[in-house]
């Protein structure tokens, strides 16, 4: 589980430290009303995680009501275009259309399983509110889902989705009116429902313990990826960063094993140079957002600067504080793909493997076309995190078609 | 100033039987030219220290009042230097003890002996970090002690008496008693939290309790007068800021509802 840094062997670490830290990441900058609500949730999650019980309903549930485990599918036509051997995770094929559903089940059971009687959550693009959503239908709980104007305009199909589940889409005009300003909202509303309510962070972000509680629901990515790979070995595994849940899903499990290069790919936006991305690894700084400390897009006052993406999950200023300590120890690197190559990877799955792949998820898919050259005779697995049916009136309007 | 200024008050208050009233105004507002007057107007009107909100991109513990403020100091310039600056000369013209209200994020940004020095240079008296509790205070409280200032921590309806201890044990310049759960905004009714909050607090220290969020017309800050050393309001005022047509004299003539009720 070691891999070399500058001499020095990086450890993952199987759980934060008391502080609720990765290395010098994480922690919990909250306002002291919801700081009691943070304790007792990791106490309560921690309890849930080490109870054969609630892990067995947990992975029973993703088993017959979310359609796991997700296939590896050998993408032959798209290795042959681009020279490398391209396994993809399938979790566009999860229920919900992607690996959303993962979180949002085991945090809605979990809400459950401490009496909370209401669920809120932040969307960007929309699929973590239909995951929410779903679970509150399945588990009967209600549901508000907090969604910026500008997002709730480009994920129109999700926002009916959420809807026909019975969950109540509210708008967030504030700032950009994106994914950050969601989060905010989500925040202000759960300061002053903690007592009924369980607030399900979409992504790895957010005070101690949402960090450690998505990765460990969302490690189901990584570890039956490995399973299925049957002994075979990869050289390089691809996942998008947006908060990054995802990617720490996937990575986890593979993290610190010997030869295996674990390539975290941001939003280029309109490219770096032009300041308007979602690159918080790549050309951020750290800083604390969402409370949390982590790579973040901050002026030298630390104002929070506002992200650009074409994709609504990635169009995020900040990044999980494990992918920070990831960053920094060596154990992943990052890298970007602007808003054109991912329409470009949008455009080269379909065509190439019948698969739409999220605009999210493109940006994987792109920078394995992009990186071809280096990745040649290599076997690279990309993490599919969702499917683009949502983003089809965008791809549409950009590309001309429709 | 530093952090004695906070100090004397709040032993003033209590020699003299009454509860302080702490009134909150983001910097730049009702506009980036009156802001120190708008301070001015109410030391006038028997305010006894201040809350100077230095506008953060990001205010998550605000509701929209405060929100729309701190949008709109930004947009009209200012800037954590233009804040402190603002601080200075209000602490200047009135000779109150003011705090210097902001986020965690500028604090670890500047580094937290950076920004509680420039805080002093501005004469701050005290820093109020919205989003700093207990367990990641230690750094900034220890900046703060540093550079001669106090940090104020958190209490809400939610903390547990064994919290509430650890919280008193830090020796806060004061508490700030979160008096209904949510964020800062006004509510047209109060809750039992306020007065049961302060009982407890009470119980445990005589660290110095000023209750904040929610509070906002003078029925209810005299209803917890007698279970505080202080008052703070902020969204009652930051609205007649962005609202009214004469911001200055509608602030003070709040403040002064708002100091007549507490002296009652």
């Amino acid at each position: 589980m070691t891999t070399a840094v500058g001499g020095r062997a990086a450890l993952r670490m199987d759980r934060p430290d008391e502080q609720g830290r990765f290395g010098d990441y994480g922690g919990m900058f909250a306002p002291e009303t919801l700081m009691p609500a943070l304790q007792r949730l990791a106490t309560d999650f921690a309890d849930a995680w080490a109870d054969s019980g609630f892990v067995a309903h947990f992975h029973d549930l993703l088993e017959k009501y979310t359609g796991r485990p997700t296939p590896l599918h050998a993408a032959d036509h798209l290795s042959e275009e681009t020279g490398t051997r391209v396994l993809l995770k399938r979790e566009d094929l999860a229920h919900t259309g992607a690996h959303k559903i993962n979180n949002a089940i085991g945090q809605a059971i979990l809400a459950t399983r401490t009496g909370k009687t209401r669920l809120i959550a932040e969307t960007g693009a929309g699929q973590h509110g239909v995951a929410t959503a779903t679970a509150a239908a399945y588990t009967g709980l209600e549901c508000v889902v907090y969604m910026g104007e500008k997002d709730i305009e480009r994920q129109s199909l999700n926002v009916q989705r959420m809807r026909m589940l019975g969950a109540d889409v509210v708008p967030v005009s504030a700032g950009a009116a994106t994914l950050k300003d969601a989060v905010n909202e989500a925040m202000r509303d759960w300061v002053r429902t903690v007592e009924t309510t369980h607030y399900i962070i979409g992504s790895a972000v957010g005070p101690h313990p949402f960090p450690w509680m998505v990765r460990e629901f969302q490690r189901i990515i990584g570890d039956e990826s490995i399973r299925q790979l049957e002994g075979e070995s990869v050289d390089v595994v691809v996942a998008c960063v947006g908060g990054g849940s995802n990617a720490i899903g996937m990575f986890y499990p593979f993290a610190g094993r010997d030869g295996v290069d674990l390539v975290g790919v941001e939003a280029a936006g309109h490219g770096i140079r032009t300041g308007r991305h979602g690159a918080s690894i790549g050309a951020g700084s750290p800083g604390i957002l969402h409370g949390a400390r982590t790579y973040m897009l901050q002026d030298d006052e630390g104002q929070v600067l506002e992200a650009h993406s074409i994709s609504a999950g990635l169009d995020y200023p900040g990044v999980g504080p494990e992918h920070a300590y990831f960053a920094d120890t060596g154990l992943a690197r990052y890298v970007s793909i602007t808003d054109e190559e991912a329409l470009g990877g949008v455009d080269l799955l379909s065509r190439t493997e019948g698969i739409i792949p999220a605009l999210e998820s493109a940006h994987a898919i792109a920078w394995v076309a992009k990186d071809a050259a280096r990745l040649a005779g290599k076997t690279v697995l990309v993490n599919l995190s969702g499917r683009g049916d949502k983003d089809m009136d965008m791809i549409a309007a950009k590309a001309g078609i429709g | 100033m530093s952090r004695r200024g906070l100090d004397d008050l709040f032993a003033r208050v209590r020699a003299e039987g009454r509860t302080a009233f702490l009134p909150f105004m983001t910097a730049g507002l009702p506009s980036p030219d009156r802001t120190v007057e708008c301070f001015e107007a109410m030391a006038d009107a028997g305010a006894d220290a201040f809350e100077v909100g230095i506008p953060y991109s990001d205010p998550m513990m605000d509701g929209p009042t405060i929100q729309v403020a701190s949008a709109r100091a930004i947009e009209q310039g200012m800037t954590l230097k233009g804040g402190f600056d603002v601080l200075r000369r209000v602490v200047e013209a009135t000779g109150k003890p003011s705090l210097a209200m902001s986020y965690a994020n500028p604090v670890f940004r500047l580094g937290p002996d950076e920004f509680s020095r420039r805080a002093a240079d501005a004469g701050a008296a005290g820093l109020i970090i919205a989003d700093l509790p207990l367990e990641e205070a230690a750094p900034v409280a220890e900046a703060c002690d540093r550079s001669g200032i106090g940090l104020v921590l958190f209490a809400a309806p939610t903390t547990q008496d064994e919290r509430l201890e650890r919280i008193a044990a830090r020796a806060p310049v004061f508490i700030y008693g979160v008096a209904e759960l949510g964020v800062t905004g006004e509510r047209d009714e109060q809750s039992d939290h306020p007065r049961t909050l302060a009982a407890r607090i009470r119980a445990i220290t005589r660290v110095p309790l000023v209750m904040g969020v929610g509070i906002s017309t003078p029925v209810q800050a005299e209803a917890l007068a007698p279970y505080v050393d202080g008052i703070i309001v902020g969204s009652a005022l930051v609205r007649r800021a962005l609202q009214s047509p004469r911001p200055i004299t509608d602030i003070a003539e709040a403040t002064r509802s708002l100091v007549d009720a507490l002296s009652e």
